[in-house]
């Protein structure tokens, strides 16, 4: 029951953010974005064994989806963007909401299936030969995009600004990300439950035996990679409508950044395990706003030297430093088997 | 000797140079225990990876039930049936015995709907079940790497009885195991065969144990089948002897 309160609480504290600290409704925006990637990049690097380093493509190709999903639906592309900021600009709110929820679901839906595709490609690659794959594609699909006039360009894409008033817009998109971080995390709680959880954590530690015990191990990968991509698609979606202006190499496909923090967040928080990649991103999160403000300058150093230091020290990440303290917390326990006497193999053990 | 239920017609596989085995052919007697003996690095894990699709094969047929399986993949081979234990004991060190049964449990008729499925209590009793049948109960909550290897190797007999095999391969069972469990394990694989009805191929140093659990045995020797018959003939049969010795 403890539990249940702790959720509550979380819950209502994920709502009140906002109106607590509204000076930092877009950092706490960002967070959430945070959460949401880490989440999704446990998905393959923590649970299944899979290190991606290409999840940003879904969140640059999920951004680019709905924009102009969004914008097609009102405006020719290649008119709207070779006028690209000066020109034609008008949506009505019903234009505006419409574009966005359409755009997020076609955003999703993409990236769910180009993660199935380049899966049949990648997943025979293991070990660094995957996260190296799967980055290259993240970035060629940047440079093609940046070279793409009908979708922009190197210059990217202008979308229109909320319909509203600037706060009000502010905590749309706080609650749209918040939702989608709360909903991702509740099912993915309920997915490590089911034995889709304990076949991709096979598929982890030996694939080798998973495969002979009969799993459909690509099967498994495809699903979980498409899972995550069609989550991060909604979320490069959603960024893209807040950012109003999104350009391909620096925003869309940022491979270095939040392609990266990502994987760091997961690291931090610890690989593996549901609260891990959450904690590590709110952790990653504050320490980065921190830097940035009181080590202006020195930012990109101290974020390094923290990747440094987790990567070295600290491989299993906050979570795993606890399981390993308090494995009783984690079920661990010898058990009898009530009102029954030793089976013969223990007792010829015993005899050992 | 009854209809053979895997069937290796003229295998060879070589690594480089290693002949790692020569055109070996082999029958499995449906519902029976066959072993399959020969000195160190005489091809014996190698053939066991080739008839379950481990490693493409250089040339040759395996047939399980009548189908050529020598094109499947791993998983597949697994999904009809026919199933292996590791000469280097796996199983999953960092979850605890139960999970590590779950894991097995047969995937053949899982469809898309299954695999989001929780395990059901039928499935935890039978893990609980197969625990108990190889004296692995009171662990059973343990993470599975802190066992000790004799105890991995029971569990990992354990997963492989859950996937409810035709047929089971076993490397070495007994390998690494105390003597005063040796006798345990025999009789339980004796009862898989009896009870379960699972037709047993085991690859086994234990000259003790092969002889007195197998109907019929197959000795390799530098990747090329040396002799078969029955224990009685192989046990007097002056080249497998030779075989033995010579490799010390
Ligand atoms: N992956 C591999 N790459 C190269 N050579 C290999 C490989 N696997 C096996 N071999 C070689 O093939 C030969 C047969 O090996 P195999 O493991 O099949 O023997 P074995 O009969 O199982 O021996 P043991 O009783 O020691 O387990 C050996 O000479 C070995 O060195
Ligand atoms: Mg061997």
């Amino acid at each position: 029951m403890n539990k249940t309160l702790l959720y509550i609480a979380l819950l209502i504290i994920s709502i009140a953010l906002p109106f607590v600290f509204p000076n930092y409704t877009i950092s706490l925006t960002a967070m959430w974005l945070l959460i949401i990637v880490s989440l999704t990049w446990d998905m393959t690097g923590g649970q299944m064994g899979y290190n991606s380093l290409g999840n940003i493509f879904f969140y640059g190709t999920g951004m680019y989806v709905a924009a102009i999903t969004g914008i097609s639906m009102v405006y020719d592309v290649g008119q709207y963007t070779s006028a690209a900021g000066g020109g034609i600009n008008n949506f009505t709110a019903t234009q505006y909401f419409s574009g966005l929820g359409i755009g997020a679901v076609a955003a999703g839906i993409f990236c769910a299936i180009s993660a199935v595709i380049l899966g049949y490609l990648l997943f025979g690659l293991r070990g660094p030969y995957f996260a190296i794959g799967t980055l290259g594609v993240a970035i060629a699909a940047g440079e093609l995009v940046s070279n793409w006039e009908w979708v922009g360009g190197g210059q990217g894409v202008s979308l229109p600004v909320y319909p509203g008033d600037l706060d009000e817009g502010k905590f749309f998109f706080y609650y749209l990300f918040c939702t989608l971080g709360i909903a991702t995390f509740i099912f993915l709680k309920w997915l490590y439950s089911t034995r889709f959880g304990a076949a991709i954590n096979a598929i982890r530690d030996d694939e080798e035996k998973a495969e002979a015990m009969g799993i459909h191990t690509l099967r498994y990968k495809l699903v979980t990679w498409s899972i995550a991509a069609f989550i991060v698609g909604l979320a490069g979606a959603f960024s893209g409508y807040q950012l109003i202006q999104f350009e391909p190499l620096e925003t869309a496909y940022q491979t270095i950044n939040l392609g990266i923090f990502m994987v760091v967040c997961v690291l931090l928080g610890g690989k593996g395990t549901l609260w891990g990649p959450v904690i590590g991103a709110i952790l990653f999160h504050v320490l980065k706003e921190v830097t940035w403000t009181y080590f202006l300058g020195w930012q990109w150093v101290a974020l390094g030297a923290l990747i440094v230091v987790t990567v070295v020290y600290f491989q299993d990440g906050l979570m795993g430093w606890l399981k390993h303290v308090r494995p009783e917390w984690f079920g661990e326990r010898v058990e009898q088997k009530p009102g029954s006497k030793p089976s013969s193999a223990s007792q010829a053990e015993a005899a050992q | 000797m009854s209809k053979p239920i895997i069937e290796v017609t003229g295998v060879s596989k070589s690594y480089g140079g290693v002949h790692a085995n020569k055109d070996v052919s082999l029958k499995v007697a449906d519902g029976g225990i066959t072993g399959l003996i020969g000195p160190n690095g005489s091809g014996k894990t190698t053939l066991f990876n080739s008839i379950v699709g481990y490693h493409p094969i250089d040339c040759g047929s395996v047939k399980f039930q009548g189908k050529e399986i020598s094109k499947l993949q791993v998983p597949q081979i697994a999904r009809l049936g026919l199933l292996r234990t590791f000469q280097q004991t796996r199983i999953y060190g960092e979850m605890n015995c139960v999970e590590n049964m779950l894991i097995s449990i047969p995937h053949r008729k899982m469809s898309y709907k299954d695999m989001f499925k929780h395990n059901s209590k039928i499935d935890y009793e039978k893990a609980d079940r197969l625990l108990d049948f190889v004296g692995l109960y009171e662990k059973r909550y343990l993470r599975a790497g802190s066992l000790s290897f004799g105890q991995q190797k029971l569990l990992e007999f354990a997963m492989a009885l859950t996937n409810e095999p035709t047929v089971l391969m076993l490397d070495e069972p007994t390998a690494g195991i105390n003597p005063t469990l040796i006798n345990g394990l025999i009789d339980r694989l004796q009862l898989a065969n009896s009870e379960f009805g699972i037709t047993l191929f085991i690859i086994e140093h234990n000259m003790r144990v092969i002889m007195n659990m197998a109907d019929h045995i197959y000795c390799l020797a530098h990747g090329e089948m040396l002799a078969s018959g029955p224990p009685s003939e192989i046990q007097n049969d002056q080249r497998v002897i030779d075989a033995y010795l010579g490799a010390h």
